[in-house]
């Protein structure tokens, strides 16, 4: 049996760093930060949940970034890996670093500081330190400011449901600890779904409990009919959404999930979007 | 249900002289084997790793992916193939395959519960077990439903199998109500792990993996021929087998308990596989007939050569992602075996 682990990780060490020009990108923030940092000409290939900026797509795609086969990512020939944290499996890690092949993995996180961070790691990783300082710091202070105005709203909050999905009929809602909650959080809204973490499929009663103001929906982008994406209809003539204030007054607002929740460079973009959502200015 | 097809009376009117069909197998198993270590998403050729000087990912890419992975698939393949033989003896049914005994349940909750609780453990058990969670939870709970059936099915020195079947569907009721809590409580990427776990993969193969396996795997197959007698002598009957010699309990031990090792250590490091157990040995009985001296043997073969190229497919299909095995075996192997039974359907009688 061959170790191609000791030969790959002496020519590692003997080598001074030198900044990698073949960048894998695992992960839909991951991608986006590189190319706000302006690098993503050095990106050789992206995983199936990068989607934006959308010329990355035309990038090589190595499969969903939860189930990476090893040779296709190595046939991509790739000297650095940026990936989100939680890419995997994990056999399939072991065997990169087995190659020799640099990883660097992105911690995940649903507050400004973990956005900034996620962008510092990356430029770090990338060599270009400084600009992702000045990224870093430009995206912290457009996050302060869009969540300064949304917060100032006068008025109560809006009570905020948000629907993962809807499989015929069954709706599945975030609860806290979600990253959908932090960004209701930030623009101006709170989570109309208490008393449970994580994703979960909602019973009617819990529905009625929750009276959001506002259904938040995920919009897979324009034109797409697949299975699951739905019409507002859908929602609205739900019957235990029908009888809340959001039910009756038929506020859905709907936003791309990657821009929504991908906690990368457009957040604050994101935040402001949603804010002005959920509070329409009077005509 | 009849049980004519593995009737060893039953006049064949089209079999295959079995020194072809042996042939043929070995030739089939040799193409996907050089297909499955030539074949890529990298587009790396074995001889060039000799031929010219290579860099330490390709090598990697031949000798600690392809090359694990191709083995793997030899042993997860025959032992699939041969467990569904097995069953199919067992049980005197052609339908019979490895989930009847419950393994494919308890294999599936154990690694619905590695996957779903394996945060929860203590840090220092979690770093130990790492990457190989899940193949351990899986191969643990396929052998804890093997005893538990087993255990009630057995009574003074007897075994049940019809007992046996009754039970491992309620126990595959029980894993089933608890897999449903566990996929409750799950969040979203545990779902999107255990979808793609069901499917199954061979891709996760390396060689830590081979060495866990590769003992129980190769022991399961070594004992499979020890049976094929008693197994032919029980498809006219326990009660005559018992007359003509046959040690009815030990076969039936003998195969019970290889059936769960082999599949209970298949399913740890590859899944969900299904299909194989069934197929294989059908268009085996329509080759050389039902005699299990000819039929385990072949269908190891047969099941490794399948396997190994489907595997070929499921790395080229969308490279350089990867399809799951399992979509590959039922997408070509599902009409290919339909087509088999309408053109042989006067003589399978089922």
């Amino acid at each position: 049996m061959i170790r191609p682990a000791l030969i790959g990780l002496a020519l590692l060490l003997a080598q001074p760093a030198l900044a990698q020009e073949r960048v894998l990108s695992i992960g839909g923030a991951v991608s986006e930060t590189v190319a706000a940092l302006g690098q993503e000409a050095r990106l050789v290939a992206r995983d199936t949940t990068t989607t934006y900026p959308p010329a990355l797509t035309a990038l090589p795609d190595v499969g969903y970034m939860r189930q990476l086969s090893p040779e296709g990512v190595l046939s991509v020939g790739p000297d650095l890996i940026l990936m989100a944290e939680g890419a995997g499996p994990p056999e399939t890690l072991a065997t990169l670093r087995a190659a020799g092949i640099a990883m660097v993995e992105v911690p995940e996180g649903h507050t400004p500081g973990a956005v900034q961070e996620k962008i510092r790691v990356i430029a770090a990783a990338l060599g270009v330190d400084e600009a992702g300082a000045a990224l870093a710091d430009q995206l912290g202070a457009e996050i302060a400011a869009a969540t300064a105005q949304a917060t100032a709203e006068p008025g109560p909050k809006p009570r905020v449901l948000f629907i993962l999905g809807n499989s015929g009929g069954r709706l599945t809602g975030a609860g806290t600890g979600t990253s959908a909650e932090a960004m209701i959080a930030l623009a101006g809204g709170v989570n109309a779904l208490e008393g449970f973490a994580g994703y979960k499929a909602l019973s009617d009663e819990a529905i009625a409990a929750a009276a959001p103001d506002v259904l938040l929906v995920m919009d897979r982008g324009a034109g797409d009919t697949s299975e699951g994406v739905s019409d507002d209809r859908d929602y609205l003539t739900h019957p235990a959404i029908a009888a809340t204030p959001a039910g009756r007054e038929a506020r859905v607002v709907r936003m791309e999930g990657m821009f929504l929740l991908g906690f990368g460079p457009r957040t604050a973009e994101a935040i402001t979007a949603l804010h002005a959502a959920l509070y329409p200015k009077a005509p | 249900m009849t049980a004519v097809p593995l009737r060893a009376a039953a006049a064949p009117p089209h079999r295959l002289p079995v020194a072809v069909v042996a042939i043929g197998l070995a030739l089939l198993l040799a193409v996907a084997a050089l297909a499955s270590l030539s074949l890529g998403a990298s587009g790396l050729l074995p001889w060039e790793v000799i031929l010219r000087d290579t860099t330490p990912a390709e090598r990697a890419i031949l000798f600690d992916i392809r090359l694990p992975r191709l083995i793997l698939g030899v042993l997860v393949g025959a032992a699939l193939a041969v467990s569904g033989a097995l069953m199919q003896g067992l049980f005197r049914n052609p339908l019979a395959d490895p989930g009847l005994v419950g393994v494919g349940a308890g294999a599936g909750l154990g690694a619905v519960i590695a996957i779903v609780l394996g945060g929860l453990l203590p840090v220092t058990n979690r770093a130990m077990l790492g990457a190989y969670l899940v193949p351990v939870f899986a191969f643990a709970g396929g052998w804890a439903a093997v005893l538990i059936l087993y255990r009630v099915a057995s009574l003074r020195g007897q075994t049940s199998i019809a007992t046996m079947l009754l039970a491992g569907i309620v126990l595959g009721a029980l894993a089933g109500a608890v897999t449903g809590i566990l996929i409750f409580v799950a969040d979203d990427n545990q779902l999107r792990d255990l979808t793609f776990w069901g499917l199954g993969s061979l891709a996760g193969a390396n060689w830590t993996k081979l060495a866990a396996a590769a003992p129980i795997l190769i022991a399961g197959l070594a004992a499979a021929p020890f049976l094929a007698r008693g197994l032919d002598a029980m498809a006219l009957g326990e009660g005559v087998a018992q007359h003509m010699g046959v040690p009815v309990e030990t076969v039936k031990r003998g195969a019970i308990l290889s059936v769960a090792a082999m599949t209970g250590a298949a399913v740890a490091v590859s899944g969900g596989i299904g299909f194989l157990g069934i197929v294989v040995p059908h268009i085996l009985r329509l080759a050389v007939g039902p005699g299990h001296r000819l039929l385990l043997p072949l269908a190891a073969l047969f099941g490794a050569a399948l396997l190994v190229a489907a595997d070929t497919v499921a790395r080229l299909a969308v490279a350089p992602a990867e399809l799951p095995i399992g979509i590959i075996m039922a997408l070509i192997g599902a009409p290919v075996f339909l087509w088999i039974l309408l053109a042989r359907r006067a003589v399978l009688e089922v």
